[in-house]
């Protein structure tokens, strides 16, 4: 998302390689690994079957929501229940739909827009979101392709055999996932000083939910990634709108 | 697998998918509004600082080799580094700094 000067009437660039999305795909991946063999610990500790557990991660490609929504099952809880929980946890990835709605490429059609959406991911999302230019199809079927298996493969792991990964690994790749995100945001703070001042507002804002006992009683971890997010964003438009060649870039 | 089981996991899965998909099949023109074209531009910055800070340091087994992760990563990135590279990097110097602190003996 560089901010060049570019010639009005250019149109942004296209990313569209299929390499490049499953090479920006890995890191995803092997986190996702690390965060799923979680949940399949989870899940089998609780006595779940080891299809069964696979079969969530498969279908749902989501750690707050399948963490909460197993919370629903174990618990005995109604199905309104887990709709709603599903609901107010995964809201952000509407946010995030509408978001990179805006940077797909012309070539993905309504009918690509039915599998695009079934893989929207915070990661996946912030990948993606952060191309300069457009993306197309392709790329975001690459991207897609290291973390849907790394969640799937991880979940499997978890469920027969979490115990007997060494538990020095297990720690150290918890982190792979935020390192991931650092190397996303850092460079374009960097270059573009109010994307310096959002990550900055939202972290704190962040910190505030976790660390004030009183928000964070009352604040699930999906429901705070909504807000900081939204309260952010809203600010940062308010006071560094960006022009409409650098929201396309 | 009970048809119990199979009730949840179709609601947790359906109402997931429909989340994300009902905004991307509605919304399909370009927006015009610059306020809200700022907004959407934010939306990914805001949402990955806010789920790295303050979770990152609470992802590993103690503070200290987290915030060694972290350090890693934040200088890698800034030295320009790919996403691969800083995710491993962050690894590698949380599994250092966990073997230095002694806590897997």
């Amino acid at each position: 998302m560089e901010l060049q000067q570019t010639p009005e009437g250019r149109r942004p660039s296209v990313e569209n390689s299929f390499r490049h999305g499953f090479s920006d795909g890995i890191p995803i991946g092997l986190g996702y690994f690390s965060v799923s063999i979680a949940f399949g610990i989870l899940c089998a500790v609780n006595g779940m079957d080891v299809r069964t557990t696979v079969l969530i991660s498969m279908t749902n490609l989501t750690s707050a929501g399948q963490l909460a929504g197993a919370g629903v099952i174990f618990g005995g809880g109604t199905l309104l229940e887990m709709a709603l929980t599903q609901l107010i946890i995964n809201l952000r990835y509407a946010l995030m739909s509408i978001s990179l709605s805006q940077k797909l490429h012309k070539s993905v059609h309504l009918s690509d827009r039915f599998w695009v959406s079934f893989f929207m991911t915070d990661e996946i999302f912030a990948v993606s979101a952060s191309k300069p230019g457009e993306v197309g199809k392709r790329y975001f079927m690459g991207v897609a392709v290291a973390p849907y298996l790394g969640w799937a493969l991880g979940t499997l792991t978890g469920a027969v055999a979490g115990a007997l990964l060494p538990q020095s690994v297990q720690s150290a790749m918890g982190v792979a996932l935020y390192g991931m995100f650092i190397a996303i945001v850092v460079p374009v703070a960097k270059t573009h000083r109010p994307v310096f001042w959002a990550a900055l507002l939202a972290a704190a804002l962040s910190c505030l939910i976790r660390f004030v006992p009183l928000l964070h009683a009352h604040i699930s971890s999906g429901f705070s990634i909504i807000l900081c997010t939204v309260c952010t964003a809203l600010v940062l438009a308010w006071l560094a709108p960006v022009h409409e060649m650098e929201a396309a870039s | 697998m009970t048809t119990r089981m199979l009730c949840y996991i179709a609601v947790m899965a359906g109402t997931t998918y429909l989340i994300r998909a009902l905004p991307m099949l509605l919304v399909r023109g370009k927006i015009k509004s610059r306020f809200v074209q700022s907004f959407l531009y934010y939306v990914p910055y805001a949402v990955l600082a806010a789920m790295t800070v303050p979770a990152i340091f609470e992802s590993t087994a103690s503070v200290i080799s987290a915030a060694a992760g972290f350090c890693a990563a934040m200088v890698l990135a800034y030295c320009g580094a790919g996403l691969l590279p800083v995710a491993l990097a962050a690894c590698g110097a949380v599994f250092c700094a966990e073997w230095l602190l002694g806590i897997w003996r």
